[in-house]
């Protein structure tokens, strides 16, 4: 389970980003954020703000049209 | 708890001179600036001639479909553009502007308000153009707090040091 479980269903770029970063701002260094959403390009857009931040993408999955993304926050 | 907000000292930085207010021309410099900034980009707007607007506190931007062939709207199945000889008939482009926001609004794309205000909250670096302000006769009381008033050496010396410059 993680700590806290961000709801971006519906939102499109570069909201789902946005808001993550705003909740894991909010996280302690450790704790994770799973993040749901549809937007298709959040796939790509997640891996990308995590390679580049240093969050780390601890699981990631699909079910229907909605993605999942566990992300340990790092930084 | 770390201090979140703190940039690293080797953080990447961007500036953007926006030079452009209609609706359209509006969100390519605001996503790319907000996105950046939640990546840990340290990120300077300079807005200048038809982009100052963007500054002020009453944002309205609008659509125009004039000079615009690729602009198709998506409506009753098809995607219909809009002729420049009907673009030209007063009302057409308020009612663009309103579709458009409609659209904006069903598919869950943020608002330039909600961008903006995300730029402000992530410490963006936003910089009006004196001179155009001048121009334009715009006063420092008709722009939102927490900009900053500067010129061409001003976005210089931001530039010079950053490293992507884009020009929208």
């Amino acid at each position: 389970m993680a700590d806290q479980v961000l709801d971006a269903k519906g939102l499109n770029c570069p909201l789902p980003i946005l808001r993550a970063k705003k909740a894991l701002k909010e996280l302690p260094t450790g704790a994770t954020l799973e993040v749901l959403a549809t937007d298709p390009g959040a796939v790509a857009d997640f891996a990308a703000f995590c390679r580049t931040t240093g969050n780390e993408m601890v699981e990631q999955s699909q079910e229907g049209k909605v993605f999942r993304f566990v992300i340990k926050h790092v930084t | 708890m770390e201090a979140q907000n703190e940039k690293p000292a080797n953080a990447k930085s961007m500036s953007i001179i926006v030079t452009k207010g209609s609706l359209d021309w509006a969100y390519p410099p605001f996503i790319l600036a907000t996105t950046a900034a939640a990546m840990g980009v340290d990120v300077t707007m300079f807005f200048t001639f038809y982009g100052l607007p963007l500054l002020l506190k009453k944002l309205n931007p609008q659509l125009t479909v004039l000079g615009n062939p690729a602009m198709k709207m998506p409506m009753m199945g098809m995607h219909v553009g809009m002729p420049n000889i009907v673009g030209m008939i007063p009302g057409v482009d308020a009612m663009a502007t309103t579709m458009m926001k409609n659209l904006i609004k069903k598919k869950g794309v943020a608002s330039i308000e909600e961008l903006r205000e995300a730029a402000i909250e992530s410490d963006i670096n936003m910089v009006a153009c004196q001179m155009t302000m001048d121009l334009f006769e715009f006063k420092r009381e008709d722009m939102i707090d927490g900009i900053t008033l500067g010129g061409a050496a001003t976005y210089m010396e931001n530039a010079l040091k950053s490293d992507i410059n884009l020009f929208i």
